[in-house]
């Protein structure tokens, strides 16, 4: 049903978009300045609902403070967390999996048992064991996050090179004197992007939400930053006497990952078939 | 193979066990200065440190704390002052139940709409249920609890929003599971209250699995429904449940059984966020506790539980394989 593959496309493309236009643009559209606290406003619910007529469209927090503007700057931390994860893992992963597949033997055997150890962690409580660890900060979150995700491009790649590596055009490469490095990197690697893309993008999806997690539970970034989960976490605090505390930042969480899946979706029908249904 | 695999996981034990040690030594900053607060003097300090063992060199601490976790000892709380394994033994009934209720309710879910989204391939139902998944495997389960306790919890009152038992219900203990436990013994109103209180967090933690669950089962399903043995089951004249039902699903059920293996880790993972948000008395809660009062031991002692748990729970997947298709050979 290719119609439905290229809408599936261009709904979360369009999501992806949309947060990328929120990230990148956050100064310009946030109608107020998150950080400003203005205490004889707090707990205004939405400009929208009943009881409401104020300038919030999504209400505000217990200091005051714009939710709207707050989710608008939120969704910078998850795009830069989520981004950068996704290519450090991507690169550190790809490149392990494929030196794995294509040399064998002893490298092999010592990225293989490494990858081992690491998928004995479930991931996200190993992101939370190294977190407790190494402190809260961006650089630390972003570095507890690739340290648990490079393993899955790391088995795939490793998959993928394996296959590739007896294919005719490579041992033409190699006939022709091509070098190992050259020809991993020139003919082989570049053969794995499908894949790569496809992982990735589901990556970015499960990043997000890790994030969102660690801050929900005050391991993620200082609390000064607006991210989602940390409003999150301080509005639970206030659910039943403001609810909009709790479900907007909610809803942004789930939307993205929502539109990066449905992306993911599309992409892994029309780039790679073979991993079709599976996730 | 049975015997290789099981030594081949030895190398992978033992790196488990120096990362979960490194991370200790990761840390920015003293753990014994962070646990005894700015008060402390240095003599305080000094005492504590050789108390704990943490005065030696770095190979001789991890050699002793290999040889004391083999022997299931991985010391003593720094905060609540017991064993770890005491502590964690009391809590882990409770991370089981839960997780084998989610398992329960992602099982319900998924497999009849994996099913039915195979048989009716390609149809709006099917479309239906594939977006649903994709809306249940998007959702944070964190946010999903919240949001059961704001409606379910607080605006409707049907449920209660914390704790695995009503406070004053007495259970008498044989298994620590209490739904279990209070079936044995008849006591139906302990039943009744551990069936709400582990409701809205099973249905949270059940969830994403049962989206993945979904998709998969699905997948699985239509691959075998494409199998020469399908037909032919067909062709006898056997009815399209039968032929679903024992002679499709049982194959598909490999793939599936795989993943929910596979998923039992991300159930581990998910419970420390579900047992935090529903302050359920979990293993998961504790590790937050030991997190957020710095108690590393505990904190240590915990994360190499719950990293053996899941090598171990992948383990007997792999068993339970040959129990379903005894052509395999492990």
């Amino acid at each position: 049903m290719p119609s439905l593959r290229y809408l599936k496309i261009w709904v979360g493309g369009g999501i992806v978009v949309l947060l990328l236009i929120c990230g990148l643009g956050a100064p310009f559209l946030a109608p107020f300045n998150p950080q400003e606290q203005r205490l004889e406003d707090r707990l205004r619910p939405p400009s929208w609902s009943a009881q409401e007529r104020g300038p919030y469209l999504l209400g505000t927090d217990n200091l005051g403070r714009d939710i709207m503007s707050r989710i608008i700057y939120g969704s910078r931390i998850s795009l830069l967390i989520g981004a950068s994860t996704v290519i450090l893992a991507g690169v550190v992963g790809c490149f392990l999996g494929a030196i794995s597949g294509y040399f064998g033997n002893l490298t092999d055997e010592i990225i293989t048992k490494t990858t081992e150890i690491f998928l004995a962690f479930p991931f996200l409580l190993m992101a939370i064991a190294l977190m407790a660890f190494l402190g809260q900060g961006l650089v630390n979150l972003i570095l507890a996050l690739m340290i648990t995700r490079w393993v899955q491009y790391c088995r795939v790649v490793r998959g993928e090179v394996l296959s590739l590596k007896e294919r005719d055009f490579v041992t033409a490469a190699r006939a022709l004197g091509g070098r190992d490095f050259y020809v991993l990197l020139r003919h082989v690697v570049p053969n794995t992007v499908p894949s790569v893309t496809v992982i990735a993008t589901f990556a970015m999806a499960i990043v997000i939400i890790a994030e969102a997690s660690l801050s929900f539970l005050g391991l993620g970034v200082p609390a000064h930053i607006p991210t989602w989960g940390s409003m999150l976490s301080e509005g639970r605090s206030y659910m039943y006497r403001a609810p909009w505390l709790t479900i907007f930042p909610g809803l942004a969480i789930f939307i993205t990952v929502f539109g990066i899946n449905l992306l993911g979706d599309g992409l892994r029908d029309i780039l790679d078939p073979k991993l079709r249904g599976q996730r | 193979m049975l015997r290789r695999r099981f030594f081949g996981a030895i190398p992978v034990i033992i790196g488990i066990s120096f990362l979960v040690f490194l991370l200790m030594h990761i840390a920015p900053g003293d753990p014994i200065s962070l646990l005894l607060g700015d008060d402390a003097t240095q003599a305080e300090i000094e005492r504590t440190r050789r108390e704990w063992g943490l005065d030696k060199p770095i190979l001789v601490q991890y050699g002793e704390f290999l040889s004391r976790a083999i022997r299931g000892d991985f010391g003593k709380s720094m905060k609540f002052g017991e064993p770890v394994t005491k502590l964690v033994f009391e809590r882990l009934p409770a991370t089981i139940e839960l997780a084998l209720a989610s398992l329960f309710v992602a099982v319900l879910i998924s497999i009849p709409i994996g099913v039915y989204s195979a048989i009716k391939h390609d149809s709006l139902l099917d479309h239906a249920g594939m977006a649903l998944a994709l809306v249940g495997v998007s959702l944070p389960n964190f946010w999903l609890g919240i949001m059961l306790i704001y409606f379910l919890g607080g605006q409707l009152n049907l449920l209660p929003v914390a704790g695995r038992i009503e406070y004053g219900i007495q259970v008498e203990t044989i298994t620590r599971l209490y739904l279990v436990d209070s079936l044995i013994t008849g006591n139906f109103p302990a039943f009744w209250s551990a069936i709400k209180h582990l409701f809205m967090p099973a249905v949270t933690l059940g969830t994403s699995l049962a989206a993945i669950v979904t998709r998969i089962t699905r997948s699985s399903v239509l691959e075998v429904m494409r199998q020469d043995y399908i037909t032919t089951a067909r062709a006898k004249g056997l009815s399209e449940r039968v032929v679903i039902w024992r002679h499709t699903l049982r194959n598909a059920m490999i793939t599936i059984i795989t993943i929910l293996g596979l998923q039992l880790g991300a159930l581990l993972n998910g419970s420390v966020i579900t047992e935090t948000v529903f302050s359920y008395p979990g293993i998961g809660d504790l590790l937050i506790q030991a997190i957020s009062l710095r108690d590393y031991k505990l904190a240590q002692g915990l994360i190499f539980f719950f990293a053996m748990m899941y090598f171990v729970v992948n383990l007997l997947v792999d068993l339970l394989y040959m129990v379903v298709d005894p052509r395999i050979k492990i």
